[in-house]
């Protein structure tokens, strides 16, 4: 609970405090604070704000494409579904999960920043987190007296679809049976660097999961211990579920007529 | 001499000294000449002498499976053996993978049902149950009281049915046949109820976005407490046969040893946990479909180990009973089994027609020859679907083998965007090394027979 995360973006330096507290040095000269940034104060990248997008954009009012749509609505464009952040208060025990969550990960001393974005949907809470905070977020997680998430329920990929941006998703399904409480967190990935490091290290259950996202996604679980196949034959090529992997299949004749394979029927959606 | 060649023909292709010597004598035993012809001493070894010259440090790497009816379905179990000693174990899946999550994506969120409910087949109601209650849940919808009373209905005796399973299959493998007739025998009175009530034994596809398909029959009731009845006389049977008996209790007592922390780290849940001691059931921890209404126990035990297992499996099905008997008594109460949205519920009720089961015909003669909306309602709902609002959610039921978890996504169309099952086979499966090593290799099977799993959930 209070060991320093080694994986931190950005680690609070070692401050010589003694000294600091018995000299004060010229603002500005060597040993000032300007020489040593004070946690949040220290230089950081301009990290542009990138929507969390759950979807993709849609087109036409009717999910149909090239049949001649006389409607009007053909020209429809809807755009990508990204889930919102929400607003405090978050309602029922959330707010209250909430304080003490982001009080354990300042005792542990994570930035609160790591949360990227919070979201209350349909009775369950999300934390957007990012990525190579992930293990540290959920060791506090597991560990810390007032939070106590003693199971890792599921880990799962998931693909938004190929125009969207980071597309592949890591969501993870924690489990406090001491409160009874359920937390999702997730981390978005680009699907150039799906990196995304190993949670085996806090929850053991997380190995064959993170092994099935590796499977059928193509997500690379730095630190996992063995990061093989584990539904797929070893030598299989490509990762089946991501959503520009076909699902196969052929045409079936049925009373004369040939019935297309599921890919290739028209689709509504 | 052609008859010479021959002789050492045979000699070279067998290996057999047939001459006068060797047909009289034997390398292996030392002879004497008596009066009555040679006699030989032939002695052996003690066991260990010879397993200590011929093993040293060798150590023997043995697959269990995929094929093998003692590793329960197309589970593989690679075993390093030293002596009988499981020295490492590492479970083997994939062999039942059939793309089950990745088909979901190309069929609409009712077509859904009847993928899921072939992945568990001990327990394919339960799949039904959560994935309905997933798609419930993201459409923001509550399904009438009377749909949950049978759904809860139909989950526990399924739940017996799945135990059962679990009990006869774990039989056989132990060697105990009778207890696998016995359990088949009974669960044959489970599939014969669910056929009543869902009109098939597996596969039912009766639990729908919504509610239920259909309503149970005019009967049903009387049918469920007469199942009730057998079962009352039957259940107690088991801890005759089995129970009290030494050898199935020598086989599983101290087997498989799995405590609560371990059990935690690993994800394991449902019997095998409760055996720890922790009564995680989530009927209780996390009631849905109004179990906080019913009257029943969570058995635990803190042997953790198989027989604990066991003993649980039998209360479960007592327990499941009660839930039922409770369950029934409610049915007596008429009204709707599915939503009134009619963008969700579909169309028309099934009814026994001339040609067999099919659509009303009140239905048919009102599509065909009165409203032509009603039609196009009819053919864009069954083919199109429904379109579900984007989101995600995570829907849990407590299946017989632990937490089932529905992860689902939707980005707002007719089709799931992800359908991620969290299948408590795959999970507890991760238990195996932990549970054998260091212990016999006999053991390993005890072992496998109380996590039960099935590999069709598992691989999916």
């Amino acid at each position: 609970m209070t060991d320093k995360p080694e994986s931190d973006a950005t680690p609070p330096p070692q401050q010589p405090t003694d000294a600091a507290a018995t000299t004060d040095p010229e603002p500005g000269a060597a040993g000032s604070s300007a020489d040593r940034p004070g946690a949040g104060l220290e230089p950081r990248g301009a990290e542009p704000a990138r929507a969390i997008v759950a979807g993709r954009e849609r087109r036409g009012m009717f999910g149909v494409q090239g049949s001649g749509d006389t409607s009007g609505y053909g020209g429809l464009r809807l755009p990508a579904y990204t889930p919102p952040a929400s607003e405090r208060p978050y309602g029922g025990w959330f707010d209250a999960f909430a304080d003490e969550f982001l009080a354990a990960l300042a005792d542990a001393g994570i930035d609160p920043s790591v949360i990227l974005q919070t979201t209350v949907d349909r009775g369950e809470i999300t934390f957007y987190v990012q990525r190579e905070a992930i293990v540290d977020v959920c060791r506090v997680l597991r560990d810390d007296e007032g939070l106590r998430f003693e199971l890792c329920s599921s880990v799962s990929g998931v693909d938004y679809g190929v125009d969207v941006p980071q597309r592949l998703h890591v969501a993870y399904h924690l489990t406090s049976m001491t409160y009874r409480r359920r937390i999702r967190l997730e981390v978005a990935l680009d699907v150039d660097d799906p990196h995304v490091p190993s949670i085996v290290e806090v929850y053991p259950t997380a190995d064959w999961q993170e092994r099935e996202a590796y499977d059928m996604f193509g997500i690379v679980f730095d630190g996992h211990p063995a990061l093989t196949r584990i539904l797929m034959p070893d030598d299989w090529d490509g990762f089946p579920q991501r959503k520009d992997y076909p699902l196969g299949g052929i045409p079936v004749e049925y009373k004369g007529a040939e019935i297309p394979p599921p890919d290739q029927r028209r689709a509504y959606s | 001499m052609t008859e010479n060649q021959a002789e050492r023909l045979s000699d070279a292709t067998t290996g057999t000294d047939t001459t006068e010597r060797g047909s009289t004598s034997d390398p292996y035993a030392p002879s004497r000449e008596t009066t009555e012809g040679p006699v030989y001493t032939v002695t052996g070894g003690d066991w260990d002498e010879v397993m200590s010259e011929v093993a040293g440090d060798e150590k023997i790497i043995m697959n269990l499976g995929p094929q093998h009816p003692s590793t329960h379905g197309v589970l593989r179990l690679v075993v390093e053996l030293e002596g009988e000693t499981v020295t490492d174990l590492r479970s083997v899946v994939g062999y039942l993978h059939t793309g089950i999550e990745k088909n979901v994506e190309f069929r609409t969120w009712t077509q859904g049902v009847t993928f899921v409910t072939r992945m568990d087949y001990l327990s394919p109601l339960f799949n039904e149950a959560a994935y309905c209650m997933g798609v419930e849940r993201l459409l923001g919808i509550d399904i009438p009281e009377r749909a949950q009373v049978i759904r809860v209905l139909l989950m526990e005796i399924n739940r017996i049915g799945s135990h059962l399973v679990a009990i006869a299959t774990g039989g056989m493998e132990l060697g105990a046949l009778t207890g696998m007739t016995a359990g088949f025998r009974e669960r044959e009175e489970v599939l014969h109820l669910l056929e009543y009530l869902t009109g098939l034994r597996m596969n039912h596809a009766f639990i729908r976005p919504g509610g239920v398909a259909q309503d149970v029959p005019e009967d049903a009731i009387e049918k469920i407490l007469d199942f009730c009845k057998v079962m009352d006389k039957r259940l107690p049977e088991y801890d005759r046969l089995l129970t009290g008996q030494p050898i199935w209790q020598n086989r599983l007592k101290g087997i498989g040893y799995l405590p609560v922390d371990a059990c935690l780290a690993l994800g394991v849940t449902g019997p095998v946990l409760r055996s720890a001691g922790l009564p995680w059931d989530l009927r209780k921890t996390d009631p849905y479909l109004g179990y906080e209404t019913y009257d029943f126990e969570v058995p635990t035990y803190t042997d953790a180990d198989s027989y604990a297992r066991y003993l649980i499996r039998i209360e479960e099905m007592h327990q499941s009973l009660r839930i039922i008997r409770q369950a029934a008594d409610r049915l007596k109460k008429p009204g709707p089994v599915m939503v009134e949205d009619k963008k969700i519920a579909w169309p028309a009720q099934l009814s026994i027609g001339s040609d067999g089961m099919g659509n009303s015909l009140e239905h048919v003669r009102k599509i065909m020859g009165q409203s032509m909306e009603s039609l196009i309602h009819h053919f864009k709902l069954v083919t199109e679907g429904f379109r579900v609002p984007p989101g995600q959610v995570y829907a849990t039921v407590e299946s017989p083998r632990g937490e089932l978890g529905y992860h689902m996504v939707s980005d707002g169309g007719t089709r799931p965007l992800r359908v991620h099952v969290r299948e408590p086979s795959f999970v507890n499966l991760q238990a195996m090394p932990a549970m054998t090593e260091g212990g016999m290799v006999a053991d390993v099977i005890a072992a496998v027979a109380s996590l039960d799993p099935v590999m069709g959930g598992c691989d999916r």
